[in-house]
C-alpha cells in the first residue's frame, strides 16, 4: 500500500508560489488560510533556498496525539485528515505541529476563530467522495479521481513531488545522482563550461 | 430624516448580523471515510482510469507520480544514471 508523502527539492524551488496558488484555487481556500506556503531562507542573499511547506502527513503525527476531541484520522494511504464536524477549533494541533500546517479561518460575523483547516493531500475528508459537502468543508478530492495533489502536479520546476513515498524518493534520489553537487548543480561551470573544456575562439 | 434612515439601517444591520451564520450540529463520533479507490465514476476523474478497483488505483497513482519525473517523461534526455533500476 502506498504511503503518500511530499518532498520539496530546495535546489529546484524558485519561489514562484505556483503551488500555493494551485492549492488555493483547487480547494477554494478562504482568505487568510494558507494550506501551503513557500518559505525562503536567507532571502535576497546569494544562495538563498526556498522550500514549499504544508502538512507533511507525519507517520506519527503530533496533531493527532494532542487533539482533545480526537478529530484526526489516518487513511490507508497514510494521509492525515480530520473531521471538521468534531473539531472545536482549540488550536492545540497548531502548537504541536512543527510545520505550522493547521490554519484557522477567522470567519463568521464576529470574527471568531473557525475550525481547523489544513492540507488534505487533495484527499478530501470523511464526507462522501466528490460530494458538495466534502468540497465545501475540505476542498477537492483528487485522490479519488485518480490524480495526485494539485500543488505537486502544477509545480513548474517539479521541485515539489507528491505521491507514494517510495516512488517520489526514487525520483528525487535519481535526480540528485544525475545533477551532482557543488558547482555541478548551478554556477559558472554549468553556465559557461568547465576550465577543462577549454575556451572557444 | 437622513439621520433616522441611517440609524434604522444600522439597527437593521445589527439585528440581522447573525443571519448569515450557517446552522451547525455538534458531533462526537468520527465518520468513516470511504477509500480513495472506492469512489464512483466522477466527471473529473483522470482520463483512461475508472474508480472501484484498488489495484487499478494504485497503478494509476504510480503512473501519475512518474509524470513528475522528467527523466522518465523524456527518454532522450535521460542520462545514464536514470536508466538504472
Amino acid at each position: 500500500m502506498a504511503r503518500m508523502k511530499f518532498i520539496c527539492d530546495a535546489e529546484r524551488c524558485i519561489e514562484c508560489n505556483g503551488c500555493v496558488t494551485a492549492c488555493k484555487a483547487e480547494h477554494n481556500v478562504p482568505w487568510g488560510v494558507n494550506r501551503r506556503r513557500v518559505v525562503t531562507l536567507n532571502d535576497g542573499v546569494p544562495g538563498e533556498k526556498s522550500i514549499s511547506v504544508a502538512c507533511m502527513h507525519c507517520s506519527d503525527a503530533p496533531c493527532m496525539a494532542v487533539c482533545p476531541v480526537d478529530c484526526f484520522y489516518r487513511t490507508d494511504e497514510g494521509v492525515v485528515l480530520h473531521d471538521k464536524d468534531i473539531c472545536i477549533g482549540c488550536g492545540y494541533c497548531s502548537y504541536a505541529c512543527p510545520f505550522g500546517a493547521p490554519q484557522f479561518p477567522t470567519n463568521g460575523t464576529f470574527g471568531l476563530r473557525g475550525k481547523m483547516d489544513k492540507c488534505t493531500f487533495c484527499a478530501g475528508g470523511p464526507e462522501a467522495n466528490g460530494s458538495d459537502a466534502e468540497f465545501e468543508k475540505y476542498g477537492r478530492n483528487r485522490l479519488s479521481e485518480g490524480k495526485l495533489p494539485a500543488c505537486a502536479e502544477m509545480c513548474s520546476t517539479k521541485a515539489l513531488l507528491g505521491g507514494d513515498g517510495d516512488v517520489v524518493s526514487d525520483i528525487f534520489r535519481n535526480r540528485v545522482l544525475v545533477r551532482g553537487k557543488g558547482s555541478e548543480v548551478w554556477g559558472w561551470g554549468t553556465a559557461y563550461g568547465k576550465p577543462t573544456q577549454g575556451t572557444k575562439s | 430624516m437622513i439621520k433616522r434612515c441611517a440609524l434604522a439601517l444600522a439597527l437593521l444591520a445589527l439585528a440581522t448580523a447573525g443571519c448569515g451564520d450557517k446552522p451547525q450540529t455538534a458531533s462526537t463520533a468520527k465518520k468513516a471515510d470511504a477509500k480513495a479507490w472506492e469512489s464512483a465514476s466522477s466527471p473529473y476523474a483522470a482520463a483512461d482510469w475508472k474508480g472501484g478497483d484498488k489495484a487499478a488505483w494504485e497503478a494509476q497513482m504510480r503512473i501519475r507520480a512518474q509524470g513528475q519525473d522528467e527523466y522518465s517523461r523524456s527518454a532522450a534526455a535521460a542520462p545514464a544514471a536514470s536508466k538504472t533500476p
